[in-house]
């Protein structure tokens, strides 16, 4: 699983600036798509969002101090973590300066993984 | 086309298309609500199409969500409203459901209206041309800032001064009435005439950028010439400019980005359908009083004329003796002299050229360089050094080196 932490674009991008993500997010994508490495993915919209707290408190986002969260993922099918890696070196979320992609195995419930 | 195939825009197009509707529903004081809906449902694009595909309907499917926030927020502010103040809330007109049509008819009435609330006299021109970029244009301040070859501060402060006016001013999304129409489409026209010619002669050396604002300035003049109460002569005669001067845009982009002269240019490259179509429009503006953009789209169709004959240098100099009249400024000025040079030759225009002492003006000096060339040409070499020393654009400094190289290997 790769999961985008950014930070929220609504007041920074332009049309065309987000308009040129999402032909640079879909081309990513079906790059994936084409080794037949891609499973899924959604993205996790900004507005909205609630934290809900240990005293059951609940705050609007954003969350806390930090300015990245987490704007989205994907599940490839990867044979490794480095392969994983490899198409998380490929999003464009890492083109602002920092964001992250994080790469995690999910698990399978097989007591292996 | 693919299933992840954008229309190269669509998001900026969209932009001015919501923003404009969303306006004319929630009041004109709320355009920075409507700005972040366009801006979040774009957004909300961004979160869905890369993983499920481009929906069959882009266009509807970005409606339907701006729709959704829209209403989203009017019942969150009305929430808030009925907290604070319930009387207010207990009257019926809360509760009436606010219409948000977003339909191409209502889109385009919306965007006329917003066009004339832009253009309003009490709004300096330079916020003007700021703000249309902005909200009819859809562009985003590193688009706009590119384009004045100014900085994202600068930028930011012109438009918040601009909407600043807009919020004093207590402006709406009327039409203004019949009557005073004609009075206000002059500041319209100037708007118009001012983003075109901002494309068109921009000190940018980005050529697509150049080129949208051409194309941007000439949709929103199409709108007015589509609409019975503003379909003015002036309104045809500024289409028809525009119609001429874009026509040569193929070729007046070099290889690698470099600008082609027009003396210089492959007229084969002259777009005939434009030029066609800027005929067309002249015809239709030919009724009435002689406004400015009559006489620069007659001078502007004479240049589309590819033979260098007599007549046409003829024609283009008389055209920019009345044009000086109505409008005195240096360009125009300079301009009028390189007609007289090939209708009077060379000797004549440097004596006229001499007497507007315009020394500083980096296109004064680019033309008496070009002037002196031939005649002579330690002169010409000299005064193309000056020019290049007052230009900062890549584009012109291609140019005047070229015309330097040419004059030291002669």
């Amino acid at each position: 699983m790769l999961i985008f932490r950014h930070q929220d674009g609504t007041k920074v991008a332009s049309p065309e600036q987000i308009q040129e993500w999402m032909r640079q997010t879909m081309e990513w994508i079906d790059g994936i798509s084409a080794k037949n490495k891609f499973v899924v993915g959604v993205g996790l919209p900004f507005e909205d969002a609630r934290v809900v707290h240990h005293n059951k408190m609940v705050t609007n986002g954003p969350f806390g101090d930090i300015k990245e969260t987490i704007g989205g993922y994907i599940v490839v099918r990867a044979e490794s973590v480095d392969e994983a890696v490899e198409f998380a070196k490929g999003s464009p979320v890492l083109q602002g300066e920092g964001n992250t992609v994080e790469v995690r195995r999910v698990a399978r419930g097989d007591g292996v993984h | 086309m693919g299933r992840n195939e954008l229309i190269p825009h669509l998001f900026r197009t969209e932009y001015s298309r919501i923003v404009a509707v969303l306006c004319r529903a929630l009041g004109l004081e709320n355009i920075a609500v409507a700005e972040d809906i366009a801006s979040e449902t774009f957004l909300s694009a961004l979160e869905s199409w890369p993983y499920k595909g481009v929906p069959a309907n882009p266009t509807g499917w970005l409606h339907v969500v701006a729709r959704h926030k829209a209403l989203n927020y009017l019942k969150r502010s009305r929430t808030f409203t009925n907290g604070v103040a319930p009387a207010i809330a207990a009257g019926r007109s809360v509760e009436d459901p606010i219409e948000i049509d977003l339909s191409d008819a209502n889109i385009t009435d919306s965007q006329l209206r917003m066009l004339f609330a832009l253009c309003h006299p009490s709004i300096p021109d330079s916020a003007q041309v700021a703000l249309a970029l902005r909200i009819l244009c859809g562009f985003g301040i590193d688009e706009i800032a590119s384009a004045f070859l100014t900085s994202r501060d600068t930028v930011n402060k012109r438009l918040f001064r601009a909407r600043e006016k807009l919020r004093t001013a207590n402006l709406t999304l009327e039409f203004p009435p019949r009557e005073e129409i004609p009075k206000r489409l002059d500041t319209v026209l100037t708007t118009l005439y001012l983003l075109f010619s901002e494309g068109y002669y921009s000190e940018t050396d980005d050529a697509v950028i150049r080129e949208d604002l051409c194309l941007e300035a000439m949709r929103l003049t199409h709108l007015l010439a589509g609409r019975e109460n503003t379909a003015s002569p002036d309104v045809y005669a500024l289409l028809a400019l525009m119609c001429f001067q874009s026509s040569r845009f193929a070729a007046r982009k070099g290889t690698d980005g470099r600008m082609i002269l027009y003396q210089d240019q492959d007229t084969s490259r002259w777009n005939q359908e434009l030029i066609a179509r800027g005929a067309e429009y002249l015809h239709k503006a030919s009724h009435g009083e002689v406004s400015r953009y009559h006489l620069e789209a007659a001078i502007a169709y004479w240049h589309t004329v590819s033979e260098n004959t007599p007549e046409k240098w003829e024609a283009i100099l008389r055209l920019y003796d009345r044009l000086l009249l109505t409008a005195d400024s240096p360009v125009i000025a300079l301009n009028r002299l390189y007609a007289l040079s090939k209708v009077y030759g060379k000797t004549i225009a440097i004596a006229e050229a001499e007497k507007l002492n315009l020394k500083d003006n980096r296109y004064y000096a680019a033309l008496l360089g070009e002037l002196y060339t031939d005649m002579d040409n330690a002169r010409a070499m000299r005064w193309f050094q000056h020019a290049l020393s007052l230009t900062q654009t890549q584009a012109e400094i291609q140019i005047l080196s070229d015309r330097i190289g040419a004059l030291k290997s002669s």
